[in-house]
């Protein structure tokens, strides 16, 4: 297969390069092979700008009808396999057709990109940026080069952030309150908040609080829901009485969060649950679930 | 019941259970080590946390769980030096307190965070008072009865030497004392809480096992209030706003029998007791409202015995005492109490009203008032019951009644106390005699004498149980004899302490005390009116020099009535012999006072009981031995009167069953006769017929012997008449002649030679130191010897 593969190799590699490699922080994000990996990182309204190097191999020549670099910004649902939904593209012709017989280097530059969506690698989804260099020819198949980055945008702290109050029960059996100090969270933030218990007829034998991500894809009857745990703390140990007012304090540090995304591009959502569970002795499970919204701040 | 089997492998099963822990924290404990020992955070971490949750189980006993805890907590002063290395290594302290707070179980998390807690306020990085804080809150998340209360307990070790108490390193940016008690306080609350919260968790039929775990753990709570009573800050001011209304508010609040008991004396032990002094109302007004079951009465009789020692210790505290009312507001409180506890049993009612006389005993020794209002209380406790039966209670009831009695040691004073007889009143009969046994030994250990009529009034009132039948006292027939002469007895000692140097009040007190021995029954009467007819004669000694005088109070005849009412009363009894004896006594005083009449007339009873009521012939032998006795050494009568007594004397002599007993009443009654005195009697004559009627009833007395018996008796008779004989020579009775006394000589010798004749060698004994005497008095030059000298040998 070796001659095959050399046969059909790329007479050329191609590179993309940012202008500002050494300085621009990097996202560590994790590969489909389960690798971490540093990943460039930017955010909306930055300019992307680089250099494409073209080195054809030796003693080859590319000839060309034209080189363009393209900046994707792509929905790719895996259900749907194949059907990739590109929300931004721009591009940016390099080079008029002809003929490369050297290392050419091609700056360029999407200045003041809108990139109005974060990057995700989700369960059921993924939105990714990337940049894509081109290289048409008439016979051959396009040489395609694709660079990934990563893009991670702040918001503003919330004007209004309330706290999450709430009474719930079940008649004559339990009957708590809680609340959680806010309804929005930043990343790096930490849940604090409090259970107040005003009926306690069940053995209770521990409490946690989960944090769960909903990942919900596509849209009316085809929508798919995938919900995981990403956190179970044990905030509560034994059974306590009327009374008894249980604290909360979760870093959410530790955690693998996302900010909440609410219908990107009419394509998917992925939102943010507090679920506080409640198990007795006999192992049932007594759980109320409230969203939080997740943000990144600056 | 469980079956034994069951039992024992209940056992075993723990012993497993915590030998599988064990090695498991040693386990995760040697990986730990390994990470410090690598300075790896996250693997320390991880492994800390991985051990700490074996203290997650809930199988192990209190006891069991305590040793894993142990081991555990070992192991956690390691992981705290590699705490104190990590921030020197740059890491804050506040970052560690993060890191550890990421752990997904709450109580490995909680241990880390309060080891971390520990160093981060050792850093002083953060104030001591908020990182204590933060930790006393977030423990809320444990709610496991037995995992909380070690966690807490923890918390409270770590956090000790930390509190920003006054003088300590943490004071001043860490906060200030009230932060410190603040957070112990509250440590202490929802220690409680759990630990009340045990009881009411798991099976009904387990109540026992888990009372008995819980006291297992009682200490851990006990242990905060131990804290709060070392911190420097804490002086009265807060302990009095701050500390102890918290306290307990909590205590009361908890509603739980065990707790209150043990927190309470908790309280009571910890604190100072110049502090209880202090804030005695406050504390005393918790205690109504504990729980029913709680036992307050040892709860406050620990609090006055803690009061009473401290009072005890110097004089100097004593006017806190007053100032502060301690007394009122002790009585106060046990009257409360009481009220509150309706079924507080008697015991428990009457053992408070102890610890309360003890606490006056020890403060206010001075305030008899106090000490009659605590029995006054104790009284209308009692009220309505009756005798008391139960005999703890009645144990606890002599306790109260013996306390005044040891600490003043004069029953004087007790017997200003209104309420002491009617507490006594409801001791049980028995129990009310040994009471009563008690204060009439007491009187006599300490030598008091009872100087009024209307102690003795009030006296005898305490000691009615011995004087009188009382209602409810078994029948005569029953009472052990011996046991009854014996308090009797007693009683009659007690007579001789009721002395008054003041004739007047020494008559008021006879007669009082007379009144109430009449209503003891005649058994009593025996031994009752004897000492007191004593003591009345004691009486009319001291009045016998005075002037007659018949408009005085007490005069010698009002004396001499009542003894012949005395002595009367106790003829009727009847107890003959006795009575004789007495009016015998009273007649030789009435003579002595020159009351011929009087003298009389107890010698008319005298003869009258003798005629009446002495039947026994040696009784009768007796008692004409004594009248003849008294009736020589009464001198008040005139010849008339002495006529017909001894005229009476010599007739009953001679009517005596036995000829021996004839014979030496007769030779006794010679001495009626010969009075050697100022206005003496010197009646030779008679003296010589009564001689010699009893010689011939010694004769008649051989006669009769030799009849019956086939040999004359012994000489007995004959040498003691002889003597007599000897007697009246020596005295110069003119009609004892030598030639009388040679006769029988000669008659005895013969006698005693003759074959017929019974030999006795204690009668040769007598007869030859009779003879020896004889020559003896020969030898003397004086004109004895030469009376003698006109008898031969």
């Amino acid at each position: 297969m070796n001659f095959l593969i050399g046969a059909f190799k790329p007479p050329c590699t191609v590179s993309v390069e940012f202008k500002d490699a050494e300085t621009r922080p990097e996202a560590n994000i994790k590969k489909e092979n389960g690798q971490m990996a540093p990943v460039p990182l930017f955010q909306s309204q930055e300019s992307v700008v680089g250099e494409v190097r073209i080195e054809p191999l030796p003693g080859k020549k590319v000839e060309h009808m034209g080189v363009k670099i393209e900046l994707l910004g792509q929905i790719e649902l895996y259900f749907d396999r194949g059907s990739f939904y590109d929300f931004t593209s721009l591009v940016r012709e390099l080079d008029v057709p002809g003929e490369i017989v050297d290392r050419k280097t091609f700056p360029f530059e999407f200045s003041t990109v809108e990139m109005p969506y974060e990057s995700y690698n989700g369960v059921n989804v993924r939105l990714r940026y990337i940049l894509k260099v081109t290289i048409s020819r008439s016979y051959a198949t396009n040489i395609v080069e694709y660079k990934d980055f990563w893009v991670r945008n702040f918001s503003p702290p919330p004007e209004i952030n309330n706290s999450i109050k709430m009474e719930v029960g079940i008649e004559d059996c339990l009957h708590i309150e809680f609340e959680y100090s806010k309804s929005k969270y930043h990343l790096k933030d930490v849940i604090i908040g409090k259970i107040y218990f005003l009926l306690v007829r069940i053995k209770i034998k521990h409490m946690e609080l989960e944090i769960r991500r909903r990942e919900s894809t596509g849209s009316g009857p085809n929508t798919y829901n995938e919900t995981e745990t990403l956190a179970k703390y044990e905030i509560m140990d034994g059974a306590p009485v009327r009374g008894e007012s249980i604290p909360i304090r979760l870093f959410l540090s530790p955690y693998d969060l996302t900010p909440t995304y609410r219908n990107i591009n009419n394509k998917f959502s992925v939102k943010y649950y507090l679920n506080l569970v409640l198990v007795d002795e006999e192992d049932r499970r007594y759980f109320k679930q409230q969203e939080i919204t997740m943000m990144r701040i600056d | 019941m469980q079956p034994q089997g069951e039992v024992m492998s209940s056992t075993e099963e723990q012993e497993k259970w915590l030998a599988d822990a064990m090695a498991l924290v040693q386990h995760h404990a040697f990986f730990m080590h390994r990470a410090l020992d690598a300075n790896n955070l996250r693997d320390a971490l991880k492994f800390s946390a991985q051990m700490l949750s074996e203290l997650r189980t809930s199988k192990l006993s209190p006891q069991k769980y305590y040793e894993l805890y142990m081991r555990t907590f070992d192991e956690l002063r390691m992981l705290e030096v590699f705490f104190k290395e990590e921030s020197k290594r740059g890491r804050t302290n506040a970052d560690l307190y993060e890191l550890v707070q990421h752990a997904g179980n709450i109580l490995p998390r909680l241990y880390l965070l309060c080891t971390v807690g520990s160093v981060y306020i050792k850093s002083k990085e953060a104030p001591a008072k908020d990182v204590l804080k933060d930790l006393v809150e977030m423990s809320r998340g444990v709610q496991h009865p037995i995992r909380g209360l070690f966690l807490r307990s923890y918390l409270s070790q770590i956090s000790r030497d930390k509190l920003p108490d006054v003088g300590s390193e943490y004071e001043g940016e860490g906060g200030n004392v009230m932060d410190a008690v603040e957070f112990v306080l509250q440590n202490f609350t929802e220690m409680n809480k759990l630990w009340v919260r045990m009881q009411h968790q798991g099976p009904a039929r387990e109540k026992e096992k888990r009372e008995k775990e819980r006291s297992e753990l009682r200490d851990l709570v006990g242990k905060n209030l131990h804290v709060l009573s070392q911190l420097e800050g804490v002086d009265l001011e807060m302990y009095k706003e701050v500390v102890l209304p918290r306290v307990l508010e909590q205590v009361v609040n908890c509603k739980d029998d065990l707790a209150q008991y043990y927190l309470m004396d908790c309280i009571i032990q910890v604190f100072p007791d110049d502090f209880h002094l202090q804030t005695l109302e406050t504390l005393l007004g918790a205690c109504p409202q504990l729980q029913p079951n709680v036992d307050i009465k040892t709860v406050m009789s620990q609090l006055m015995e803690r009061l009473s020692n401290y009072a005890a210790s110097s004089p100097e505290v004593l006017p806190e005492f007053l100032q502060v009312e301690a007394f009122t507001k002790l009585s106060n409180s046990v009257v409360k109490v009481i009220e509150a506890q309706p079924e507080m049993s008697l015991v428990g009612a009457v053992s408070l009203h102890v610890a309360l006389l003890t606490f006056i005993l020890r403060v206010h020794i001075d305030r008899l008032d106090y000490v009659d209002q605590v029995l006054g209380a104790c009284v209308k406790k009692l009220e309505g019951k009756g005798k008391v039966k139960d005999s703890k209670a009645t144990k606890q009831i002599v306790a109260l009644l013996s306390a005044p009695l040891e600490k003043y040691n004069d029953v004087v004073t007790m017997l200003k106390l209104v309420n002491y007889p009617k507490v006594m009143q409801h001791l049980d009969y028995e129990t009310n005699k040994v009471m009563a046994t008690v204060i009439i030994q007491s009187i006599m250990k300490n030598g008091t004498y009872i100087t009024t009529a209307d102690k003795v009034d009030a006296l005898f009132e305490l000691l009615k149980e011995l004087i009188k039948d009382g209602e409810g006292a078994p029948s005569m027939d029953e009472l052990d004899e011996e046991d009854f002469k014996e308090e009797q007895n007693l009683v009659a000692r007690l007579v001789h302490m009721l002395v008054n140097p003041d004739p007047e009040e020494m008559f008021k007190i006879l007669t009082t005390a007379r009144k109430h021995f009449g209503q003891g029954g005649p058994k009593r009467l025996e031994f009752t009116l004897a000492p007191l007819i004593f003591s009345a004669l004691k009486l009319v000694r001291s009045l016998q020099g005075q002037a007659a005088d018949d408009d005085s109070p007490v005069s010698l005849k009002k004396v001499f009535q009542f003894l012949h009412q005395t002595v009367e009363a106790l003829s009727m009894v009847p107890a003959p012999e006795l009575s004789l004896r007495l009016y015998l006594q009273c007649a030789e005083a009435a003579s002595d006072c020159a009351l011929e009449p009087v003298a009389y007339e107890f010698f008319t009873q005298a003869f009258m009981i003798y005629e009446e009521e002495i039947a026994d012939s040696k009784a009768q032998v007796t008692a004409i031995h004594l009248i003849i006795g008294t009736l020589q050494r009464t001198q008040v009568f005139g010849v008339e009167n002495r006529d017909t007594l001894t005229h009476k004397s010599t007739g009953y002599s001679a009517k005596l069953l036995k000829k021996p007993d004839q014979c030496r009443a007769v030779f006794a009654c010679s001495h009626l006769f010969w009075v050697e005195a100022e206005h003496g009697i010197e009646d030779g004559e008679r003296v010589l017929l009564c001689l010699k009627r009893a010689l011939r009833i010694a004769n008649a007395a051989q006669q009769m012997s030799s009849a019956t018996r086939g040999s004359n008796g012994p000489m007995t008779l004959f040498v003691e008449i002889l003597n007599k004989y000897l007697y009246y020579y020596e005295k110069g009775n003119p009609q004892v002649t030598s030639n009388v006394i040679q006769g029988l000589l000669e008659l005895i010798q013969t006698e005693m030679q003759s074959e017929n004749t019974a030999q006795d060698p204690g009668v040769d004994a007598f007869f030859a130191s009779t003879i020896r005497y004889i020559q003896y008095q020969k030898l003397k030059t004086d004109e004895v010897g030469e009376r003698y000298a006109a008898i031969q040998i």
